[in-house]
């Protein structure tokens, strides 16, 4: 019995690494390529959220919902881009931050004022619903097993489009020297209009998938916008494949700090000591984490700038 | 961001009762209108304005503030509203972390304070205070009835889970006071937490017959879909909180079914609540919540207290407020010594009415209850 829930908890793990990498790849990708600092990634999960679970609503289909959220996120972030960030390359972080952070106010309120104050309804569509049966004992949610799917696929498609194709070439390139690739003929602003967009859909894709079985709320993004820092901090900033890796270690670390500290602890001290130990632990662990990673390597696992 | 809405009743010329002599009011609203948790603050605003204009009084100004629920926001506003507008009674906050901040220095500043939701603990017992009202239900109260009913409903090995915070431990404590059963297990999540994979396998490989939550808003509103994705059929329990008119449209048809405890329900028989539920819906287009009756409840007690005693001789008008002549809409309602309510609490289940999630009421958790910090409050 006990191994059937830690193979559940491992799982669970695994699913929350790669929720949190869904959310924290395009955070990373924009700092990674443009060396923007983008703290209205949050609202952009929100904007994808929303967007969803209206056309969701409206139409009755959770993929055409799906859709929206990536067409409304992108379009925003195109939007973003195109009237704020361009006036900000150049300038220091701390502008940056500022102007993302009013954009975070001005997308919750402007949320707020055309959605309403109450929570809008968006579940999972019914072939996701319930339970599989796994290895013949271990019962798994679907959607949980279809968000690992998803993740892995948008990784890879991610991996290819950096690494295998010519819009990759020259993202790379524009991150490496700007001025140089602006100079070899190529349109660097449509580029990072391209790449904030990207980053933009990302956000607003895995906004849809995680509000559909979080809550679809105005607010929602800021408590994620802190969880894809920590991922990306870890990770190494800028790198995807330091996102990955961060992720499902942050996914793991929590779920079974969750899981087991308490009961660790128990076998060391008082019960109802170790359960508020384990509770306040569990719940700073992946902090304690960043902290150690932080501590020996200072660029985080795969530092994108040497 | 900030919200100002002032409603002063000029009509004058059309109000048909007359009262002689007696000074205006001057009410101070702070609640949350934006951001996260918004959608309770609008509720306590709504319900309450509804008997306001329901009253249509010329002598009753009120001045409302977006709290933001920010505790630092909030005890600003409370200052300015107290020194600036020289308020005579504050109400309206939602939260109980904000109460505190807010409650102590308003009712030692002479202003009255009138509760329509937060109840914390530290408010009830020792540190009550006559300028002080609850007119919603101290903290505990809905836990304990929810304990008690799983006594009824004989349930006996209960897993309990809140979020790790004061109102989170006095969920759960509130929930134990009564319940006569085992615990298969209690687990204190981080406030805000939104994925409860994890918790949700150690439910399943406890053995519980019954699970108690306590996570209000969001929280609430993920877990009751993650537990019903990953198929478990074990029941739920909880507080209105997580299952009130709000919430249950976003929650979906994975709430139906679900035993929550409250001390209002619009089905309950009387008259006052059949006005405010027809009344509510015909100005506002939703069902009214819980959090509205409230807002309902505290407008009308002041109203109440109006009609007899005149708020320039705030001992008479204190008198007014205690002895509570109004007719609340969930029935029988009198405040016990430390000025919070002694009422009943009742059970209602998760329903479906036509297309629209609702609650139904299925019985009483606890007749004519009072807090268990009244003894320790000295008025």
């Amino acid at each position: 019995m006990d191994v059937i829930l830690l193979l559940e908890q491992l799982l669970n793990g695994l699913q929350l690494g790669i929720m949190l990498f869904l959310i924290a790849a395009g955070l990373t990708l924009i700092f990674g390529v443009m060396g923007l600092i983008n703290l209205a990634h949050g609202s952009l999960y929100m904007i994808g959220a929303f967007a969803c679970a209206a056309v969701a609503t409206w139409s009755g289909s959770f993929w055409l919902g799906l859709m929206a959220s990536l067409t409304f996120a992108a379009a925003a972030g195109a939007l973003i881009e195109v009237v704020i960030m361009r006036r900000l390359y150049h300038r220091e972080h701390l502008d940056q931050v500022l102007a993302t952070f009013a954009l975070i106010l001005i997308c919750s309120e402007g949320t707020r004022w055309l959605f309403g104050s109450f929570p809008l309804y968006l579940d999972v569509p019914d072939i996701f619903y319930g339970a599989v049966n796994l290895f013949g004992v271990l019962q798994y949610s679907r959607y949980r097993l279809f968000i690992i799917v998803i993740g892995l696929f948008t990784a890879l498609c991610i991996y290819l489009l950096i690494n295998k194709t010519r819009i990759g070439m020259r993202i790379r390139a524009g991150a490496a020297d700007r001025q140089m690739t602006a100079a070899l003929g190529i349109n660097i602003s449509l580029l990072y209009t391209l790449v904030f967009a990207l980053g933009a859909a990302l956000a607003g894709f895995s906004g849809a998938l995680v509000g559909s079985i979080q809550s679809v709320e105005v607010g929602m993004g800021e408590p994620v916008l802190i969880l894809a820092f920590v991922v990306v901090v870890i990770g190494g900033i800028g790198s995807i494949r330091g996102a990955l890796v961060g992720a499902l270690l942050v996914g793991m670390v929590d779920t079974l700090g969750r899981g087991y500290l308490p009961q660790i602890l128990q076998l060391l001290l008082d019960p109802v000591f170790a359960n508020t130990l384990g509770a306040a632990l569990s719940s700073i662990a992946i902090y304690l984490l960043m902290i150690v990673i932080l501590v020996f390597k200072p660029k985080g696992l795969f530092p994108a700038h040497g | 961001m900030k919200k100002k809405l002032i409603t002063s009743l000029l009509g004058a010329a059309l109000c048909l009762t007359p009262h002689v002599g007696a000074a205006p009011v001057k009410v101070g609203m702070i609640t949350t209108l934006s951001g996260g948790g918004s959608g309770l603050g609008v509720d306590v605003r709504d319900g309450f304005m509804l008997a306001v204009k329901t009253a249509n009084r010329s002598d009753l100004e009120v001045i409302v503030e977006d709290d933001a629920r920010k505790p630092a926001l909030a005890v600003q506003i409370a200052d300015k509203m107290i020194q600036k507008e020289k308020v005579d009674i504050l109400t309206g906050i939602i939260w109980s972390n904000l109460a505190m901040a807010v409650v102590p220095s308003t009712v030692n500043q002479g202003v009255l304070y009138l509760s329509p939701n937060a109840g914390p603990s530290a408010l009830a017992g020792q540190g009550c205070h006559k300028n002080y009202f609850n007119v919603a239900w101290q903290n505990d109260n809905l836990h304990e009835a929810m304990g008690n009913y799983a006594n009824s409903a004989d349930h006996k090995n209960s897993f309990i889970l809140a979020p790790n915070y004061p109102a989170g431990k006095d969920a759960l404590t509130g929930y134990k006071r009564l319940y006569k059963g085992n615990l298969a297990g209690e687990i204190y999540t981080k406030l805000g937490q939104k994925d409860y994979a994890a918790e949700i396998a150690q439910i399943r490989a406890s053995g519980a017959d019954s699970v108690y939550i306590f996570l209000p808003g969001g929280m609430g509103i993920a877990f009751m879909k993650q537990y019903s994705q990953a198929g478990m059929t074990t029941p739920i329990m909880g507080p209105a909180f997580s299952f009130d008119q709000g919430i249950l449209k976003a929650v979906g048809k994975a709430a139906l079914g679900v035993r929550n405890s409250s001390q209002w329900n619009k089905d309950i028989d009387n008259a006052a609540n059949k006005v405010f539920v027809a009344d509510f819906e015909a100005a506002y287009g939703r069902l009214p919540s819980l959090y509205a009756s409230q807002g309902y409840d505290t407008a009308n007690l002041i109203l109440s207290a109006m009609d007899s005693a005149d708020i320039n001789d705030q001992d008479a008008f204190r008198a007014a407020l205690k002895s509570a002549q109004f007719d609340s809409v969930r029935g029988d309602f009198r405040f016990g010594n430390n000025q919070h309510p002694i009422q009943d609490i009742y059970v209602r289940e998760v329903v479906m009415e036509g297309d629209v999630l609702t609650n139904k009421i299925i019985g009483v958790g606890l007749k004519d209850h009072q807090d268990a910090y009244a003894a320790n409050c000295s008025l």
